[in-house]
């Protein structure tokens, strides 16, 4: 494989860590949220949440570039008040692809919370231990193995993202293009041999994202 | 204000029960205090409303002159807040922690080397020497029990509440453990709150005794006192007296004079207000002494002559119903009921004492 072959395996693989860095946090909250709290209007919530995994990814694109162009409501607010400049940079790619495996890792981590018997956390209560200290002693640990399998699934998610990600971040080489926008390019180029190494490298990685959650998941039914 | 809990409240569920508890009370120091009643009385329930788990929605809960929760005035103190210790059925203990971690969690406010003491100290306390470093899985159901203990324990707790702690042990063990925990409960010098619906459980662990059935409170007070003096037929059929049978009071004087069909029964009758005259006679099966011969005048003995129907052997002891023109249940160790040479068919003597006979007023 080429430099700039191994440049976009580097680039989209980076992009892929952070995004799903950024999404631990949020993703973790949801999960938590949707798992134990009972409210009204939840359903909505997890319609909302989950829609990125059904809708065309190149509509929920279009969404994160209006909502994160210069005249769009974050973007407008980031560029004031930080001078940041989203959309077709690299920082468009981390959205995009936090956004795309958002569903998959709020499912997964949301099956493990609620497998976790309640029992355990009363008791924390009863032991004198606030609400972070029970999520972070109790739960988390509990439901490792899900919220990791989780986290697996959502990076290869990450990896593969193509609609959502053109549409905000564009096809910048060296700064925007990552893996699969790269193999379309090749393609279109009609350097196919090119095509089929990025093809290679992405079928291994989703190989075993897939695999090392399946196992986690299974594991954690014995 | 007593040391106790004093409770009075109600607590819903929506499309389910209705748990209401009346001027519930407890004892001070080292008491133990017994929730008993068949399961889905509502004992749990009460239990969580204590730890404050659970939320009523009427009344209060105080402990000490501390108050604990106001539903008139929205006031409730969070479990965190209530220096509980709290032991859930089947233990509950962190799956994921050692048993010296599971017994340190709730010692987060202090430091490393009190922690460390402390954790000690229970260990040794509990026997549980050489299982520290383990999983909860890889204990026995009785050391699971004492890892429970020790962990509510640790934090010095001003009440500690039991769910069903014996439930989850098989037979021998159950044996065993109970006397143990009695001893344990004792030592401790905390005042708990224990539930359970084994009568064995409640005479063996327990001081005092709060009955309850389907979501009400019917009747507390020192456990031998309500075991042999239930106030209604509900409570006399939850501590199961075996032998309760419709009677008429004949006379009273210094004792009562009760009929049930042809036999006259002398009994105390001291709590037993004085214009009823149809009652429930009960009788504890193990109150009732059995011999052979000739019915000798011994005073205030009631002596009835019985033919033997049936013999039924319960663990170690052997429970003989007898015929004295009513039914009458009588609990014998199998080596009495040997030595007596009991065989179906044959006449004794049933000699119960009037103190051990009680009434409780029926309502015809």
């Amino acid at each position: 494989m080429s430099r700039e072959e191994w440049q976009f395996v580097e680039f989209t693989a980076r992009m892929a860590v952070l995004s799903t860095l950024l999404l631990l946090p949020i993703g973790l909250a949801i999960a938590w949220w949707l798992a134990r709290v009972q409210w009204r209007g939840k359903v909505i919530a997890e319609t909302i949440i989950t829609l990125p995994l059904v809708l065309p990814p190149v509509v929920t694109g279009l969404l994160l570039l209006k909502l994160f162009g210069r005249r769009g409501p974050v973007g407008h607010w980031l560029h004031e008040a930080f001078g940041l400049e989203v959309v077709f940079t690299w920082r468009a790619v981390v959205i995009a692809l936090a956004v795309m495996s958002l569903p998959l890792f709020v499912w997964a981590a949301r099956a493990a919370f609620e497998e976790v018997n309640p029992t355990f956390e009363q008791m924390g209560r009863t032991l004198g231990a606030g609400e972070w200290r029970i999520f972070f002693t109790i739960t988390l640990p509990l439901a490792k193995r899900g919220v990791l399998a989780g986290t697996m699934l959502a990076l290869a998610r990450a990896l593969g993202e193509f609609g959502a990600t053109i549409m905000v971040a564009g096809n910048i080489p060296g700064e925007t293009t990552t893996l699969s926008v790269a193999i379309y390019q090749y393609v279109q180029l009609g350097q196919d041999s090119h095509a089929w190494a990025l093809a290679g490298v992405s079928a291994i990685l989703a190989f075993a994202a897939v695999w090392g959650s399946a196992c986690l998941l299974r594991r954690r039914k014995a | 204000m007593s040391g106790g809990i004093e409770a009075n409240f109600v607590k819903r569920f929506t499309g389910g029960p209705e748990i209401r508890v009346e001027s519930m009370r407890t004892g001070e120091s080292a008491s133990v205090t017994v929730l008993f009643g068949p399961s889905g009385a509502g004992k749990t329930t009460v239990l969580r409303c204590l730890a404050g788990l659970l939320r009523p929605e009427e009344g209060k809960i105080g402990f000490g002159g501390q108050e604990w929760s106001d539903a008139s005035r929205g006031f409730f103190l969070a479990a965190r807040e209530r220096g509980v210790g709290f032991v859930p059925q089947e233990y509950a203990l962190f799956p994921h922690l050692s048993v010296e971690r599971n017994v340190a969690y709730g010692l987060n406010g202090l430091d490393g080397l009190n922690v460390k003491s402390r954790v000690a100290e229970m260990i040794q306390w509990l026997g549980l020497e050489g299982l520290e470093k383990r999983l909860p899985k890889e204990l026995s159901g009785g050391q699971q029990q004492r890892v429970a203990l020790a962990r509510a324990v640790a934090r010095r707790p001003k009440l500690l509440l039991l769910d069903e702690p014996l439930a989850a042990l098989d037979v021998p063990t159950r044996q065993r453990v109970r006397g143990e925990l009695r001893r344990l409960l004792k030592e401790a010098v905390i005042p708990s709150v224990l539930v359970t619906h084994d009568r064995t459980d409640a005479l063996v662990l327990g001081d005092d005794l709060v009955v309850m059935n389907e979501g009400q409170l019917l009747q507390q007070g020192r456990v031998h006192r309500v075991f042999s003096r239930p106030a209604n037929l509900t409570v006399a059929g939850i501590v199961a007296v075996e032998t309760v049978q419709p009677g008429r009071v004949l006379d009273r004087g210094e004792l009562v004079t009760v009929a049930i069909g042809e036999q006259r029964l002398l009994a105390l009758g001291t709590d037993l207000p004085p214009e009823i005259k149809e009652v429930f006679v009960c009788i504890r099966a193990e109150d009732v002494i059995l011999m052979k011969g000739e019915p000798a005048r011994s005073s205030p003995r009631n002596c009835l002559s019985a033919v033997v129907r049936g013999l039924t052997a319960e663990g170690p002891m052997v429970r003989i119903d007898l015929d004295c023109s009513f039914p009458l249940s009588v609990l014998l160790t199998r080596q009495a009921s040997e030595e007596l040479g009991l065989k179906q068919g044959e006449r004794v003597l049933a000699l119960v004492k009037a103190p051990n006979v009680h009434l409780i007023p029926r309502v015809t």
